[in-house]
């Protein structure tokens, strides 16, 4: 196997009972990279991660992590890796000092080099201060930052990390960031399973989970560009009466709130003058649409939506709609983008 | 091995900072000690008599002021209608009920045999016979010197007849016996109780505050762990044993005739047996609560069973047999020879090599789970 990837995962599967957590899933990350993984609850993020690091079994697949196998042998990928789990897993009747001594020791550091280690990470997550504080005394983002620390104590090579920032305030996460941009000019690779897309998007590459299988994986950037629906944002009023007259279009593939404004999706080949109209005549007020940038979140959403569309595909046998959008359900990162029109936000008033 | 110390350095701080543990490990052996040295001991004191005197004679006066200056005895007088004795008893206001008839003092000046009625409540039925027997024992010893000063008041010495009939019980007086009994056996039980408490807890509590997923990540082996998570016990459990040796021997003077290392080296072995115990318990449960619960319902009935508190060969032949299969049963047989019989190997063979049995094979099983559940 290639030298240069950290992790390589093929044909990875995972049952538990009779629901299949992770369904023939493969996966390459190269090493100081930021990979990001995201997906709808019980997509099988967590499960892949456990596998990864060695403490969860996997039914069939071949998993690789930092140059050796997780299958056979899970002490030697154990020893070369961090792991951030979702929930808070250090000891809350330990001081934050103890609970480094405890992981540093546990990974056998020597204590020569970890103290010096331990410094520097106090000091960028702003944790110095409270390094005899008992975890259990710890809001929940320096826990997080905690974890973090005693993840990063025996300088791993590959970083694995679930959901690490969920329920934890903005500045938390800044600091938390903070350490991790700083890791891939260490030749840290990471792994990351979050739910915010603003946190893929600081990723190299995003891998989408759905149902145990990566539907997609590339950049940001490529991912965004994907998209061939074109995205409008809109503010009107009354809101819901908008909302609910837009959804029943049937040129417009979906509608998310944000804020007072409305994300309406629209087909490619849709006019949207028609859909502002449509509103008008409805009554509906104060229309300011713009285009935009699709996010990774308008990503995320068009991709449940292409994923409803390809069940019914299943389900009439015939060939849906939404084979016309042209989007492979991987998109190799060599591929060009595809070329579309209106990069540019649409000044407000603009049809 | 520094990953190890570190681990076993890492349960100690945790105990210091875990009042629940805390309490355990220093409050409950000298609870225990002081519960069953004292409280708990089968000796009677002052257990509550009534009497009802319709003699009202120097002899019968004589007899309440006997029972009365009696350590074992708190004497409520009271007169007049025989029948309100058991009124008393039912009430539960004394556990004891004396009447005196009317001829009391006159049957002892012919030099016959005087009856005495004695209401014994039998609810708490041990302590009422034991109770009793003193009560007799009493009398009887009484009834003697009565009847000796009754029969020189009227002129017939010589007469040695009892005055008062009575069963002598071989225990009477046998004051301390108690405590030679029950001190030994607290240092046996405590040693169970603490050990599968806490090692009943040892995955569960690691599992359910989510402290395990880290554990796991880390590359510490399995075999580590289960080191790592059993010796701490082993040694607290020893520093209880320690605690309750030295107060056996300093505050009740239990007499200790055998040899100190075999004592200790039994009761390593028999922490093989408690401490596997604890880690199947703790590898079955999915909770704390459950596993503390589970441990209650194992602990107790080895306590009952194992001759602790009631000798074995008092319970029925069924029971006996079921009391074979109690490691604790063995290990108090031994932890009581050494202590007051001074024995050693030589007699206490058989007991030993099934407390090792026991123990390998527990902990063998205990490890098992243990491995099988991380």
């Amino acid at each position: 196997m290639s030298g240069d990837l950290a992790v390589q995962v093929r044909g990875l599967r995972k049952a538990f009972e009779d629901v299949v957590a992770v369904d023939g899933l493969d996966l390459e990350v190269g090493t100081g990279e930021i990979m990001g993984l995201v997906g709808p609850d019980g997509a099988g993020k967590t499960t892949t991660l456990r596998m990864l690091c060695g403490i969860l079994l996997p039914d069939a697949g071949e998993v690789r992590v930092a140059g050796h196998d997780a299958v056979r042998d899970p002490e030697e990928v154990k020893a070369r890796i961090g792991y951030v789990p979702q929930r808070f897993s250090l000891h809350r009747d330990l001081t934050v000092n103890e609970n480094i001594a405890y992981l540093a020791d546990l990974y056998t550091v020597p204590p020569g080099t970890w103290t010096a280690r331990r410094e520097e990470l106090l000091e960028i997550t702003q944790m110095a201060p409270f390094r005899d504080r008992l975890a259990a005394a710890l809001s929940g983002g320096m826990r997080q930052k905690l974890s973090l620390i005693c993840a990063l104590i025996h300088r791993p090579q590959v970083l694995l990390l679930d959901e690490p920032t969920t329920g934890v305030d903005p500045l938390s996460r800044r600091d938390f960031w903070q350490i991790l941009y700083d890791l891939p000019r260490q030749g840290v690779t990471m792994l990351l399973c979050t739910p915010y897309m603003d946190e893929a998007a600081r990723c190299n590459r995003v891998a989408f989970l759905h149902q145990g299988q990566i539907l997609r994986q590339d950049t940001p950037a490529a991912l965004r560009e994907s998209i061939h629906s074109r995205i409008f944002e809109v503010r009107c009023r009354p809101q819901h009466l908008a909302r609910e007259m837009l959804k029943r279009l049937p040129l417009v593939e979906g509608v998310e709130v944000f804020g007072d404004r409305l994300h309406v999706t629209l087909r490619p080949e849709a006019a949207p003058a028609e859909a502002w109209r449509a509103l008008r005549e409805a009554g509906v007020g104060e229309l300011a649409p713009r285009e935009v940038e699709p996010s990774l979140e308008d990503v995320f959403v068009a991709m449940g939506g292409e994923v409803e569309n390809r069940k019914s595909e299943v389900g009439n046998g015939e060939d849906g709609e939404s084979g016309g959008t042209g989007v492979s359900p991987i998109l190799p990162s060599g591929e060009p983008p595809p070329p579309r029109t209106g990069e540019t936000p649409v000044p407000p008033g603009g049809k | 091995m520094s990953r190890l110390a570190h681990l076993i350095k890492k349960e100690f701080t945790q105990v210091r900072r875990d009042p629940a543990v805390l309490r355990l490990i220093l409050i409950a052996p000298i609870m225990q000690l002081v519960l069953f040295g004292y409280a708990a001991s089968n000796d009677v004191r002052n257990v509550p008599v009534a009497i009802c005197d319709q003699d009202n004679s120097a002899d019968s006066r004589q007899l309440a002021e006997e029972i009365s200056q009696s350590r074992y005895f708190h004497l409520t007088p009271m007169a007049g209608d025989p029948r309100a004795l058991e009124g008393l008893l039912l009430r539960g206001t004394v556990q004891i009920g004396l009447h005196v008839p009317r001829d009391f003092h006159r049957t002892l000046e012919r030099g016959q045999t005087a009856q005495v009625g004695m209401y014994v409540d039998g609810t708490d039925s041990n302590n009422a016979t034991v109770a009793a027997a003193y009560l007799t024992g009493l009398l009887r010893a009484r009834g003697v010197s009565l009847a000796e000063r009754s029969a020189r008041a009227a002129g017939r010495r010589g007469v040695t007849m009892p005055g008062i009939r009575s069963e002598p019980r071989v225990w009477y007086n046998q004051d301390l016996k108690s405590v030679n009994f029950m001190v030994p056996g607290v240092f046996a039980m405590i040693l169970l109780v603490l050990t599968v408490n806490l090692a009943s807890l040892a995955i569960v509590r690691e599992r359910e505050t989510g402290t395990l997923e880290q554990l796991l990540v880390t590359p510490l082996r399995a075999r580590e762990l289960l080191i790592g998570k059993t010796v701490p016990f082993a040694l607290m459990a020893m520093f209880d044993a320690g605690i309750i040796f030295l107060l056996a021997r300093g505050w009740f003077h239990v007499p200790f005739r055998g040899s100190m290392a075999l004592l200790f080296g039994m009761a390593l072995v028999f922490l093989l047996h408690s401490l596997g115990l604890g880690l199947v318990i703790s590898a079955l449960a999915r909770t704390q609560q459950e596993a503390q619960l589970t441990a209650f319902m194992v602990v107790m009935p080895n306590i009952l069973l194992s001759g602790f508190m009631y000798p074995v060969e008092n319970m029925p032949v069924v029971i006996q047999y079921v009391t074979y299969l109690i490691p604790l049963r063995y290990f108090l047989q031994i932890v009581r020879g050494i202590f007051l019989r001074g024995v050693g190997v030589e007699v206490l063979w058989p007991q030993m090599a099934m407390l090792v049995g026991f123990g390998v094979v527990t902990f063998a099983i205990g490890a098992l789970a243990f491995r099988k559940r991380l």
